[in-house]
């Protein structure tokens, strides 16, 4: 089969595409971490990481050195497979989620419209449910594989807690997808374009899902928190009662390994907050062409960033919830409350009609 | 799309062969979960996209790791092999064969591989759901009675004292 | 795009069913009886969606949805059954739960 100039073109494109997106997304997760322990260590009162450079801006380089040349301790008795398994399904699937993200419109390139996303698929969120929905095995396995009571009991937590949080995570962004009728994230950034209309008079508040389903964002926004085994829902690693958690018998890269996908997993929830209720790279544009497509990368990126610092700012204020208290507030609050946002949004759709 | 079709249908049956054969659970388990991921791949091939996606989220996102975790629970470890019956030891392999033979002629003859599809149905999120909220809607509701008949059973059987 | 063969389908269908009634009978274990349960409803599933792409309807997929949803709910009472009977005669073997009253 012969390859036209076009497919291959537009092959070209899609590499450049995935290399460009892995390259960001790498650094930005090495410099997340950075902002982690900086703002962290500013809420505390401490300085944070000054050394390596300016502002410990070289931190993140010196730190995936250390991880890179640390000796790679395997424990005796390990599952010597499923233990080699867990980081590198962890990371991939971390990894995976982004194919599916929009970070910006499109432009024309030799006659071709190239749209700033990877893959636009039809079933687009329900792709990212289902990758990371799979994420709960790395954790698992890696806590059962090692042999050790903590991180068993880690996994065991984990895996728990990321089933029941995922219920509520799924139903809480039904109701957008009511509002936009569309399982496409493209679609769904899409109908949040403009302003919203009041009565007839413009009222200059952006067209974001966030003003008509408020508690449907906050239900996603605590279920993703709990999803991603964050403070104040980071029980499988909670250091204080289980060493590392999942992860305490890990060393050096794989490690290392599933540190990035924690952080990466938190891009990607933060990506989904942002398309699916903050209007995604929705925002003023203005001056020449190019900078018609790169404001809205930035805006995209402006909101994620927001997301993030959420993030650090709640895992530097809040303590951990108690187990019992966990599965109480994700089955008997959550769930309730994002079940009810669904009903009262499809009275609402049906009422004034599509 | 059909040499996709090929190696996920092999992928499928090794990994299906080694759910039966594995001595540990917990790498039946895991050999069960790539069984339904290239299933996934299969619906892909075959236009279901919907599916598929389904197939991940549900099955192997929820129901495995529903498995997962009560093999991680019950700590079970590698099988004991047992002492079988000997005329099932007998008896099995032939009558295992004769049901393989007539299960394939009888697709052998009815089946017509030459036969020309219709265009793929659009089976995307809209079309699945207006099937199945419309035409469909009766045993939708019944399929949630069964649901909620099992979460009760899980939970009585779950109970420590009743 | 030259379509997949039905036959195909249906012969990997057969395949995977087989191999789960295989499991289902020799294996001792309950939790791998319960997984090749899984497989023999993977089978049917199989079938469902390659005739449901042979007829140019989408129905088959629905059954396929229903099957998913059966799957579920015997899981969770598999699953529950399974962890009362451990609490009970802590073990998973199918061939030392020969009692019916303990």
């Amino acid at each position: 089969m012969a390859l036209s100039s076009d497919t291959l073109f537009l092959l070209g494109v899609a590499v450049v595409k995935v290399v460009v997106v892995l390259l960001v997304l790498l650094t930005a997760i090495a410099y997340i971490v950075w902002l982690e322990r900086k703002l962290v260590a500013h809420i505390q009162s401490r300085w944070g990481p000054y050394r390596v450079g300016p502002y410990g801006l070289m931190q993140p380089m010196a730190d995936g050195l250390k991880f890179l040349f640390k000796e790679d301790i395997v424990p005796l008795e390990v599952d010597r497979f499923v233990y080699w398994l867990a980081p590198f399904l962890s990371f991939t699937l971390a990894m995976l989620t982004f194919a599916v993200i929009p970070f910006g419109g499109s432009f024309k390139l030799f006659g071709h419209e190239i749209y700033l996303q990877i893959a636009d698929l039809n079933v687009g969120l329900l792709y990212i449910f289902a990758v990371t929905s799979l994420g709960v095995y790395s954790i698992a396995l890696a806590g059962w594989s090692s042999n050790s009571k903590y991180p068993l009991f880690g996994g065991l937590r984990s895996s728990a807690q990321m089933i029941s949080y995922e219920l509520s995570l799924g139903l809480a962004v039904v109701g957008t997808l009511m509002i936009s009728g569309s399982l496409s994230l493209r679609d769904i950034v899409n109908s949040q374009t403009g302003t919203w209309h009041l009565a007839g008079t413009n009222t200059f508040l952006p067209h974001w899902n966030i003003f008509v389903q408020p508690v449907g964002f906050i239900v996603y926004f605590i279920a993703a928190i709990a999803e991603t085994n964050r403070i104040p829902f980071d029980l499988p690693e909670g250091e204080t009662e289980l060493v590392g958690g999942y992860h305490t018998e890990y060393s050096s890269f794989k490690f290392a390994m599933f540190f990035m996908a924690e952080y990466a997993n938190m891009v990607t929830v933060s990506c989904i907050a942002t398309l699916l209720f903050f209007g995604g790279w929705h925002g003023p544009v203005f001056g020449p062409a190019w900078l018609h497509v790169l404001l809205p990368v930035f805006w995209f990126a402006l909101k994620v960033f927001c997301f993030l610092f959420f993030y650090i700012w709640t895992r530097g204020t809040l303590p951990r919830f108690r187990y019992d208290q966990l599965m109480a507030f994700g089955w008997k609050f959550l769930l309730p409350v994002a079940l009810l946002n669904i009903l009262a949004t499809s009275f609402v759709v049906a009422w004034i009609g599509t | 799309m059909v040499p996709v079709f090929y190696i996920f249908a092999a992928l499928t049956i090794i990994a299906a062969l080694s759910v039966i054969l594995q001595r540990t659970p917990v790498y039946s388990a895991l050999s069960l979960i790539v069984v339904l991921c290239s299933l996934a791949v299969l619906y892909v091939s075959l236009g279901a996209k919907f599916l598929a996606v389904i197939q991940v989220i549900v099955y192997a996102g929820a129901i495995m790791v529903l498995f997962v975790l009560v093999i991680m629970l019950l700590n079970a470890g590698r099988e004991r092999h047992t002492e079988g019956s000997r005329l099932a030891r007998w008896l099995g392999v032939p009558l295992l064969a004769a049901f393989l033979v007539e299960i394939l002629s009888v697709i052998w003859n009815g089946l017509s591989s030459g036969a020309v599809a219709p265009p793929a149905p659009d089976a995307g999120p809209a079309a699945v759901g207006a099937l199945l909220f419309r035409h469909y809607v009766l045993p939708f509701e019944v399929t949630s009675i069964l649901i909620l008949v099992a979460i009760l059973g899980a939970v009585v059987l779950a109970k420590k004292q009743l | 795009m030259m379509p997949i063969p039905p036959t195909w389908c249906v012969y990997l269908g057969t395949g995977l069913f087989t191999i789960g009634v295989i499991g289902v009978l020799t294996r001792r274990n309950v939790i791998i009886i319960l997984m090749s349960i899984e497989l023999i409803l993977n089978a049917v599933n199989i079938n469902l969606v390659a005739f449901s792409r042979y007829f140019g309807e989408v129905d088959g997929q629905i059954f396929a949805i229903f099957v998913i949803t059966d799957a579920a709910a015997e899981a969770a009472v598999g699953l529950g059954l399974l962890i009362a009977l451990f609490r009970n005669k802590e073990t998973v073997n199918a061939d030392e739960i020969d009692l019916l009253k303990w």
